[in-house]
């Protein structure tokens, strides 16, 4: 089940935020928003997927770029909110 | 004493953590007016020293221009220095008036509102005119002032990759549910000099019923045959529902912005900004140089015209000496190094050979992407070109970069 989320979450992030002709390989740990993939004001799209997706709602002050900085650190973050 | 040497300590560290990320923004001193050739005191304290300009905005080269300083001190004398008001108080004299009308004749709008400066004007459009029940729709590169203003609206918003149009084809379809959905987007965007590709997105915009915004802060004055913008480029004057713009850049250089476009909305603006609500009015001598420079633009196309053979001449120049530059035509070039250090250390070495020029990297541009944004001006002749593109070839023959592409300088430097 888990592992569902990460796929999930991971799938959208390349399509979301990967042109296609970026030579980036991704992964559960590779940093989003430190390494710029993902700047901090366009990781409102995720928030919005995220709660959709998850039925979960992420208050603003938890949603941080540190607890959306890899897949990983996302998916902890959903759970802590689903539970 | 509140400011207690506790306070004095932490504010000292948090300095310090800017200077350790390598992105502590230095004191430079131009001891000249604006222009292609000036004087700097750099670093702090250093003897002053003659260098060639090519990293201001002054595209028009209108900053220091001997028409505009002539319209500046007759606006001072026969309207004085300030306004000691907002401009809906007592604030607005018959000269916002006029500058106003010659901003909506030259850019095609229905109608303008003065502010302070364009990051006033992109700071108070959103929340003057959107609420809860509506989106923007915005290109992910946009200036930090239109991110700032989006962020202090009401309205929900989302993104879109940068002039993808197939991704805000997908946005488009994604917010239909909302009341109204506004796209954001620079016309030409200050890093890349790329330009917005206009006529596709307000084709989009009309598909699905939204509006669109442009800031052309770095397109007002040049792009386009008459220099309309990038609406005019793309020949879409009559689909595009906002513009804000800048007085700040091309249009003259010294300070104030705009918003420009339907005549509802911008009364709204002019009822709901707060910018414009809480902020003193443009000063009388540069509304009357701004007039002056309005009137100059529109009377020919001699500076643009100028200011775009400098641009491909530059281009050619550096490209035939073997750098990496982006692709375009407009008169921001950026000199693709993707390296930090080397952006940097290349910028130093430029500036010794009397070339200001200024290194960006990350956060200002996206990791691996660092440059030298060259800028380049009408006031710039092609005797100040010549030299820059020689500074770029010896100092890109220094570091063995010269021929180089993407991969050959990452394999050279890493990025």
């Amino acid at each position: 089940m888990a592992d569902e989320m990460k796929d999930m979450i991971l799938e959208y992030v390349v399509e979301e935020y990967v042109d296609e002709d970026d030579d980036i390989e991704m992964d559960f740990d590779t940093p989003l928003i430190s390494s710029g993939i993902v700047d901090s004001f366009s990781m409102v799209s995720l928030k919005v997927f995220l709660e959709k997706k998850c039925h979960v709602s992420l208050p603003d002050k938890e949603a941080t770029p540190e607890a959306f900085d890899t897949v990983n650190k996302i998916c902890e973050l959903v759970r802590r909110f689903q539970a | 004493m509140a400011y207690s040497e506790k306070a004095r300590g932490l504010f000292a560290a948090d300095i310090q953590a800017i200077k350790d990320k390598g992105i502590y923004k230095e004191k430079r001193f131009i001891c000249s007016p604006q222009n292609a050739e000036i004087e700097v005191e750099y670093p702090e304290g250093a003897p002053k020293k003659k260098v060639l300009n090519f990293c201001a905005n002054n595209y028009l080269g209108l900053s220091n221009h001997p028409e505009v300083v002539k319209a500046a001190h007759e606006g001072l004398d026969e309207r004085g220095f300030g306004m000691s008001s907002v401009r809906f108080i007592c604030g607005t004299q018959d000269i916002h008036r006029e500058l106003q009308d010659k901003v909506s004749e030259f850019l095609g709008m229905e109608d303008t509102l003065l502010f302070p400066s364009c990051m006033d004007a992109n700071s108070g459009v959103f929340e003057s005119i959107l609420g809860p029940e509506d989106v923007i729709l915005a290109d992910r590169l946009i200036h930090a002032s239109l991110i700032d203003g989006i962020k202090l609206c009401s309205a929900q918003y989302d993104t879109f990759k940068h002039m993808n149009m197939k991704h805000l084809k997908k946005k488009l379809e994604l917010h239909q549910d909302k009341r109204h959905i506004l796209v954001v987007t620079d016309g030409v965007f200050s890093m890349d000099g790329d330009l917005a590709p206009l006529d596709e997105m307000c084709n989009l915009c009309d598909q699905y019923g939204a509006m669109i915004l442009v800031d052309e802060s770095h397109a007002s004055g040049f792009i386009g045959k008459t220099g309309r913008g990038t609406h005019e480029f793309f020949n879409c004057i009559d689909q595009v529902d906002l513009i804000t713009t800048t007085f700040g850049k091309g249009l003259g250089g010294a300070s104030g912005g705009c918003v420009s476009g339907k005549k509802e909305l911008i009364e709204l603006c002019r009822q709901n900004a707060r910018p414009y609500l809480f902020s003193n009015s443009m000063a009388p001598p540069i509304v009357n140089a701004s007039i002056k420079v309005m009137d100059m633009v529109t009377k020919d196309t001699e500076l643009r015209d100028r200011l775009e053979w400098n641009a491909a001449y530059f281009r050619k120049g550096v490209e035939e000496a073997g750098l990496c530059i982006r692709p375009g035509n407009t008169p921001i070039v950026p000199v693709m190094l993707y390296n930090a250090k080397l952006a940097n250390d290349m910028s130093r070495d430029m500036y010794a050979e009397g070339i200001y020029v200024i290194g960006f990297f990350f956060p200002v541009v996206p990791s691996g992407a660092a440059r030298i944004r060259v800028q380049l001006s009408a006031a710039h002749t092609k005797e100040h070109i010549d030299k820059a593109v020689a500074a770029f070839k010896k100092i890109g023959e220094k570091y063995g970069i010269l021929g180089l592409d993407k991969k050959g300088i990452i394999d050279k430097y890493g990025m």
